[in-house]
């Protein structure tokens, strides 16, 4: 069984590697969670932005929810918000739609169009 | 929906949207008594009875156009196609407690499926709210407070990455262990 004691050691850790997200105000992910969204796969999505995040050590990127974001044909989806920039929505999404959009998106900047709700709407 | 974790994912949805600050979540499998019981706890705004009959009363809701929402509706057939039923109590400015129950052995009861990334989701998207899940199985009983693990903590936030990580694990393992392994 795992012990909370591990805890002490993943704290040492982590604050030991330099800039502890100390301004949040960075990239914002956020996964739509209604009852749709959940059954259509918003779970894997969300854990794989988490995962992505994760190994990529990305700091200023913050995962989060939100409730039906109201067009549940489109679900799973999620919403990125960079700074100074427009949202963009991203639609039916599927763990390895959210590598890409991570890679291309999230750290080189541009927005992977195919994925994202406009894309969507014009087949 | 394809298992009760996905289940639970749903309903705290419903416990977050009403502005829950503490959701205890506790899965009981009961097999003595051939129940598995899924029951989520908030201290949320709470209903008032007009409104818990709404979601509940078949005959009520028949007779409206369409129903308050799909989750409690998707969980109520799930629950009664296994023999159990979905029981909801709440108290309006104090919380409400949603209890869904399946009969443990019937044929058509959803797996418990990765309730350890269900905790983890919520944590991490959820770092102010505690959740506080207990899972009691025939192999023992599984207890994990968010606010306990936020103190050991000291100041690094509940959802720092390898916290999370940190924390599916503890879960599944956890679950493992006392289930005997492998998703039921
Ligand atoms: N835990 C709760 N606390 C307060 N109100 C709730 C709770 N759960 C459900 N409700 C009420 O019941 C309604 C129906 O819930 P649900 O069937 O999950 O559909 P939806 O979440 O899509 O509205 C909610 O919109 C809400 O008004
Ligand atoms: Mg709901």
């Amino acid at each position: 069984m795992k012990s909370l004691k591990e805890l002490e050691e993943i704290r040492q850790r982590a604050l030991e590697s330099v800039n502890l997200r100390k301004e949040r105000n960075g990239t914002r992910i956020v996964v739509g969670m209604g009852t749709c969204g959940i059954a259509a796969g918003a779970r894997p999505v969300l854990l794989a932005f988490l995962e992505e995040v994760k190994k990529r050590n990305l700091q200023d990127v913050i995962v989060t929810q939100t409730g039906c974001i109201g067009m549940c044909r489109f679900e799973p989806m999620a919403e990125v918000y960079k700074p100074g920039e427009d949202k963009v929505t991203y639609v039916k999404l599927t763990p390895e739609k959210v590598r890409r959009i991570v890679a291309e998106h999230i750290v080189n900047g541009r927005p992977v169009t195919e994925f994202t709700i406009g894309a969507a709407d014009q087949q | 929906m394809e298992d009760i974790s996905l289940y639970m994912l749903d309903l705290v949805q419903n416990s977050i949207a009403a502005g829950a600050t503490i959701i205890e979540i506790s899965v009981i499998e009961d097999v003595q008594n051939d129940k598995l019981i899924l029951s989520i706890k908030d201290n949320g705004r709470g209903m008032d009875p007009q409104m818990v009959k709404k979601i509940t009363d078949p005959f009520y809701t028949t007779r409206t156009t369409r129903r308050v929402g799909l989750g409690l509706a998707f969980a109520e057939a799930a629950a009664q196609a296994c023999d159990g039923g979905i029981y909801i109590s709440s108290q309006p400015g104090k919380g409400t407690e949603v209890r869904v129950e399946f009969k443990y052995h019937h044929i058509d009861r959803p797996p418990l499926g990765r309730i350890d990334q269900t905790i983890a989701a919520l944590v991490a998207c959820n770092p102010s709210i505690e959740f506080v899940y207990t899972h009691i199985a025939p192999g023992g009983r599984l207890r994990f407070d968010s606010r306990e693990v936020q103190q050991r903590l000291e100041g690094l936030p509940i959802d720092h990455p390898d916290v999370v990580e940190w924390i599916r694990e503890y879960i599944g393992e956890g679950i493992d262990e006392i289930s005997g392994g492998g998703g039921v």
